[in-house]
């Protein structure tokens, strides 16, 4: 399988009047085309920041990242971010702001509008195009919000602690929803957290990332017996206690 | 709604609406007592209408001056006046904040001397501007623009630079530059604020039109005033400060209204 993303040495540092932090260094992975990554690491360890390079938001001090074996410019903008919250704008409607991705980048033809409408219909929002972000649920917020993202249809998805807001109950639920379309559109998805368990649950490999500065600790493949299981269905298979014992202790070598 | 209601809560209800209901009726005991004891203390001698005035006098005047087309003429120029000078502050105030917001280095350089030229007085200016621009409307819209639109640019810039930096990250992951950053995100979000500092400003660009009127001007109510208390007309004197009572009142109802179509 060919590989969506390629990460070669990348490291960064901030820079304050009070000195240099590095917040990464020297991190080189290789996504291949629809899997699903996990990267999980204590807080401040660099996660949002290494989806910000990927993103390319910000530009990495050294290293290079190649987006389907070509340069992120030459490949042309085709990653979606999913951020912690919603960020959904009170000023515009549920369909307004899945559109938002589409007038920035001016695709809001019919196509683009086409496609928002379908994605919204597709996953149960289609009665709440009109609806203002405050009516809906937390779950049904961060669903608009993956549609937004999905309207520009991205190849790569990063998801940057996309349940940390939800209360538990619903970052279960909400956890299998996004899921469950992330495989259904065929994406690569890359999701960042410091919840070990939500690693496992949706991850085909679980890198671990250690404190400042971040670098690769290890990476952990994770086989279970279905593919096609959901989340919540790998939360209860008898494998996910040992990958969970095994990355408790990655994550405790590190300190 | 439901129609039925138990005992407790209809008698919450009632609770609440006469309350409301007191609190109305004792709104214009106030009212009709303030200007009842003023037209009784005129007439009894109590106080000298020649120096108070009273209600009385003042409707006659407000009658015999609307009659000559007076009064109306004072009361146009004065909103006609308040009108430019507040458009000119939203606009000046929004295109500051705006060029302040997108270009920061220079608005750094510039700092103090914004800061400086706020907290001034501003009253101060205005007889430097009747020697530069002359006795005339120009004078009194500069003076006006001048007290207003220090505070416009600071609230209103003061609103784009509060725009949550995690929705600007979700605007640049969407692909958007500094523009889309702008119209997009700031200027949207920001409109609460701004539609407050067109309720501030208005307000205040009566004072500054007032404060203008008083030093150069031929016409308006504030000429009216200081001509009313220089030749002891002292009716004409309260009959324009009360049409700026009603005259503020109106304007600030408007813009509550403007405010309740733009919060959807």
């Amino acid at each position: 399988m060919s590989d969506a993303l390629t990460l070669k040495n990348v490291s960064y540092s901030y820079h304050t009047m009070q000195g240099e932090t590095y917040a990464l260094y020297d991190i080189s992975l290789n996504v291949p085309k629809g899997s699903f990554i996990s990267i999980v690491g204590p807080s401040g360890c660099g996660k949002s920041t290494l989806l910000s390079i990927i993103a390319g938001i910000i530009s990495p001090d050294t290293g290079s990242i190649l987006i389907n074996g070509k340069s992120v410019k030459e490949s042309g903008s085709s990653i979606g971010y999913m951020l912690q919250h919603d960020h959904l704008f009170e000023w515009r409607s549920i369909y307004g702001n899945v559109l938002l991705g589409l007038e920035i980048q001016r695709k809001k033809d019919e196509n683009g509008k086409q496609r928002a409408e379908k994605l919204l219909d597709q996953y149960g929002l289609g009665d709440f195009k009109a609806s203002k972000p405050s009516q809906l649920s937390g779950g049904m917020r961060q669903r608009a919000a993956l549609i937004r993202t999905l309207a520009l249809d991205p190849e790569i998805l990063l998801l940057d602690e996309p349940f940390s807001a939800l209360d538990y109950q619903t970052r279960l639920t909400v956890c299998d929803d996004i899921f469950s379309i992330i495989k259904k559109e065929h994406k690569t998805a890359i999701l960042v957290t410091h919840d070990l368990s939500e690693a496992i649950s949706v991850g085909d490999t679980v890198y671990v990332l250690t404190k400042r500065p971040g670098k690769i600790a290890a990476s952990i493949p994770v086989e279970f017996p279905d593919k096609n299981m959901t989340p919540l269905m790998r939360r209860n298979s008898p494998q996910f206690k040992d990958y969970f014992n095994i990355l408790w202790k990655e994550l405790n070598k590190n300190d | 709604m439901t129609e039925i209601c138990s005992a407790g809560q209809l008698k919450y209800i009632n609770r609440i609406k006469r309350n409301k209901r007191i609190v109305f009726i004792a709104r214009i005991m106030v009212f009709v007592l303030l200007i009842g004891s003023w037209e009784l203390g005129a007439q009894l001698g109590f106080l000298n209408s020649f120096i108070f005035s009273s209600p009385s006098r003042i409707v006659r005047c407000f009658i015999d001056m609307s009659k000559s087309g007076l009064i109306w003429r004072h009361m146009w120029v004065t909103i006609y006046e308040t009108l430019i000078c507040f458009a000119i502050v939203i606009c000046a105030g929004m295109l500051f904040a705006v060029l302040r917001w997108r270009f920061r280095m220079v608005f750094r350089i510039a700092e103090p001397y914004i800061v400086l030229l706020n907290s001034l007085p501003k009253s101060a200016l205005a007889p430097v501007l009747i020697v530069w621009l002359g006795n005339n409307i120009k004078s009194i819209i500069v003076a006006a623009v001048s007290v207003a639109v220090f505070g416009a640019i600071l609230s209103i810039y003061t609103a784009f630079i509060e725009t949550d930096p995690e929705k600007i990250k979700l605007i640049r992951t969407l692909g958007g530059d500094r523009r889309h950053v702008l119209f997009k995100l700031v200027i949207p979000s920001s409109i609460p604020t701004i539609v407050n500092t067109m309720k501030v400003n208005l307000g205040l660009s009566l004072v500054g039109v007032i404060i203008g009127e008083f030093l150069a001007a031929k016409e308006g109510l504030g000429y009216l005033i200081i001509y009313g208390s220089q030749v002891f007309k002292m009716d004409w004197v309260l009959l324009s400060i009360v049409i700026l009572c009603i005259l503020s009142a109106v304007l600030y109802k408007l813009i509550n209204i403007l405010e309740k179509k733009v919060g959807r």
